[in-house]
Parts: structure tokens; sequence; C-alpha cells
């Protein structure tokens, strides 16, 4: 691995004002997808900046909506864990302790995930699904200005996460069909209702980011039953070496219908 | 970089350059060859250590961003009172065939048992999703874990 220089800021405005002053700086969250990334030597940042040790980065509270919060740095065992996320968003629990295995959800964090959002992670499926705001240092972003593309968001490289929050749904369900090598979704949906019979669906690792599908929700709204299920869910679908664009189509359609008899 | 921390119970302070993986540290620097690296890719968990009680993969993380924690490798655990005897039901239960994937089968056992007094297999198979054993031997590895909690 070549050779790099690491800070270690305690504040957020101090990790700000390191990463201000060169827009090669880069944050490093848990690590688990930047470290993999720096041994393929796919990253040439001069500077990490680590914020393991910003601690108002880390934990789970309630806000004053009555949803959650998670700080950027809380790590997915903590949420999968955390008495207030399982008592208020079981699915998004659920989510967190599905994230690849022990060890990385011991260190894999959601701001790092949301940051990187990859085409197949899972919390970018939940942001969608449980009207969820980023708040960083500089603004507050929702869930649908955030996802731009695959492995883009609408972040300025020097802007950081500081948390995330979450609406509580009165049922939801995330059901994911994993790669089961690397516990990526090789197609996920998550699936939520809302008072007033408001639905909110989050797709992901069926096309090149993780979107809603607008038609189905609406479809649902009218009618909560797989028989409302359209016939196209998305435009476009991924194709790789893990599944076809036929096969994800499949998939998706079929964890759909799951979602929509358990919560039924 | 000035990398501090207290593994295995010693308080370790070392010069060492941002790139340093923590599995390397512990093996080079250290020379704790215990913990093995088994893929070098984040996949197979045989470099699984403990840091503050919470298994990590020692290959998938840089040394500076656990400085200052609590660390502790499978040298540690013959020190322990209670662990020791996980090594000991490993060896009367036949838990390891080459024994390459053992000491990250054992440290996650750790955290796993921290957690649950008496897992069931089904929780057993699902904490130690991320420990890959070649030789196939995880029936004997799940009933070491097994005897272990229910012996205790």
């Amino acid at each position: 691995m070549r050779n790099f220089n690491i800070t270690k800021p305690d504040s957020i405005n101090q990790a700000f004002e390191i990463s201000k002053s060169d827009d090669s700086n880069q944050y490093l969250a848990g690590g688990q997808t930047l470290i993999p990334t720096l041994k393929f030597d796919l990253n040439d940042s001069n500077n990490f900046i680590d914020l393991s040790s910003v601690k108002e980065l880390n934990g789970v509270c309630e806000d004053s909506n009555n949803g959650i919060v998670i700080g950027a740095m809380t790590s997915h065992a903590h949420v999968a864990a955390s008495s207030l996320v399982l008592d208020r968003i079981p699915s998004l629990a659920d989510l967190a302790s599905n994230i690849g295995d022990r060890m990385v959800r011991n260190m894999g964090t959601i701001g790092g995930s949301l940051a990187n959002n990859d085409p197949s992670a899972d919390y970018p499926a939940s942001i969608l699904a449980l009207d969820s705001k980023i708040k960083t240092n500089l603004r507050e972003i929702t869930s649908t200005e955030f996802i731009t593309g695959m492995y883009e968001t609408c972040l300025d490289p020097n802007e950081l996460i500081q948390s995330v929050s979450f609406q509580i749904p009165e049922k939801s369900i995330y059901l994911k069909f994993k790669n089961p090598a690397s516990r990526y979704a090789i197609v996920g949906f998550y699936l939520s209702v809302f008072k007033n019979n408001k639905i909110l669906t989050g797709l992901t690792g069926a096309s090149s980011y993780a979107q809603r599908c607008l038609p189905l929700e609406k479809a649902l709204e009218n009618n909560f039953d797989i028989s409302s299920v359209p016939d196209k869910i998305l435009d476009d679908y991924l194709s790789d070496l893990h599944a076809s664009s036929e096969y994800r189509e499949h998939i998706l359609k079929t964890l759909i219908k799951r979602a929509i008899l358990k919560l039924s | 970089m000035k990398f501090k921390a207290e593994i295995n119970g010693q308080h370790v302070e070392l010069d060492i350059s941002a790139n340093t993986l923590l599995v390397d540290l512990i093996r080079d620097n250290l020379h704790l060859t215990g913990t093995h690296v088994g893929c070098d890719s984040s996949q197979c968990g045989a470099c699984t250590i403990l840091v503050e009680d919470q298994s990590i993969k020692s290959c998938n993380v840089l040394a500076m961003q656990v400085s200052g924690k609590k660390i502790k490798t499978i040298e540690y655990v013959e020190t322990d009172a209670k662990y020791s005897k996980l090594q000991t039901s490993f060896n009367q239960h036949h838990g390891l065939q080459c024994g390459f994937c053992t000491p990250g089968m054992i440290m996650g056992s750790i955290e796993l048992l921290e957690k649950f007094n008496y897992p069931d297999e089904n929780t057993i198979r699902e904490q130690l999703d991320g420990n890959i054993c070649r030789c196939t031997g995880y029936q004997n590895i799940v009933k070491s874990i097994k005897k272990f909690s229910e012996e205790l």
C-alpha cells in the first residue's frame, strides 16, 4: 500500500478545517470499503481524516419530531442492537444486522456507507423508504436529493455527514436477496407504511443507484395487495457477473410481493 | 506516526507509518504471529482480533484507526481462565483440522459467547459467518463452541 498521512481530529469543526485546507484530503469513517480500495491502489488521497475520535458523530437518539437520529460514525452493530431502533423501526435494526458479517458491522458506519453510496448497499434503500434527512455540517439534505448516481451523492468534497434522521412508519420491512460471499444486496427492497396510508419504497442493488418506485407507491396506496404491483418497476436493471438484469427484475418483483404479504 | 495501545494487557508504543495495517503491526512489529493473514481482502476472518472486546478483521483496519484502544489477540487467550477452556474444547471436539482459521474462529467466538450465554447452533453459525474454514470443519467448530458453553 502506498504511503499517506492520517490526522485524527476530535471535533467536527476541526475535521472540516483540515478538509478545507486541501481538497484532496478525504474523510475516513470505518474504512471497510476504503481500505480494500487503498490496497488496490484505486484512491489517490494523500491525507485521510480519521473521524473515529469525533465523539459527537456517534450514537442514536430521538429527535423533536419523534423520529430517530443516528450519528454518522455509529457502527452497523450499534444500530442493530440499539433498543431505540429495535423499538421504533425494527426493520432498520434488521437491515443493520444483515450488513456484511459481524466484524464488518463492528467497524462499518452508517455515514461511511451513505457517503460511499454503493449501488448494492443497504442503507441507501432505508433513507428513501423512511423519509430521511441527511444532516451535514453545512445543510440538511432530503434522501432523494442526496443520491445522485452510482457511488455519487450531492455532498461537496469537504462536506461531512453528521447524522441521519428517520421517520417512524406504522409498519415496515426490508427484504434482501444477498450475495452469499459479500452479503451485498443483489436486490434489496424496503417498504414502509406511514400514517394516513402513505407508502414509501426503497430499491437497492437492482439498478445503478438506490431509488424509489413512485408508480408502485401510488398503486399500493390505492390497494395494498400483490395484484397492484405494476408490471414495470424500473427502466433499467443492472447486469453483472452476479446476476443478469432479467434475474434482478424477477427477484425484485418477488421481494416486493413478499414484503406486501408480510405487511398485510 | 505515534501508535499507542494496550495489547494483551501490555502498554505498547511504536513509531509506524500511517499505511501500516493493524495485522502487520501485530505480526511484524510485535511478533505476535498467532493472528493469521488468510485472504488479505477482508473475506475470510483468519485475522480476527478484539478491539475493545469487539471482533474486527485486522487486515482491513489501519493501525492508526485503533490507536489508544484496548486490543486482544489470540495470544491473550491461553492466559484467560475462562476462554483458555474454549481452546481446550476445540482440541477435544476436533474443532480444527489444519488450524489456519482457528485463531480467528476463537476470537470471533469470544465476542459471540460474551453476548449469548448458551448460543444455539443457528446463532453460532450466523454470528460466525464471517469466519471461513477451508477444511470445512464447521460441524465440529460449532460443536466445540456449544459444548464449551454447556460445560461452563
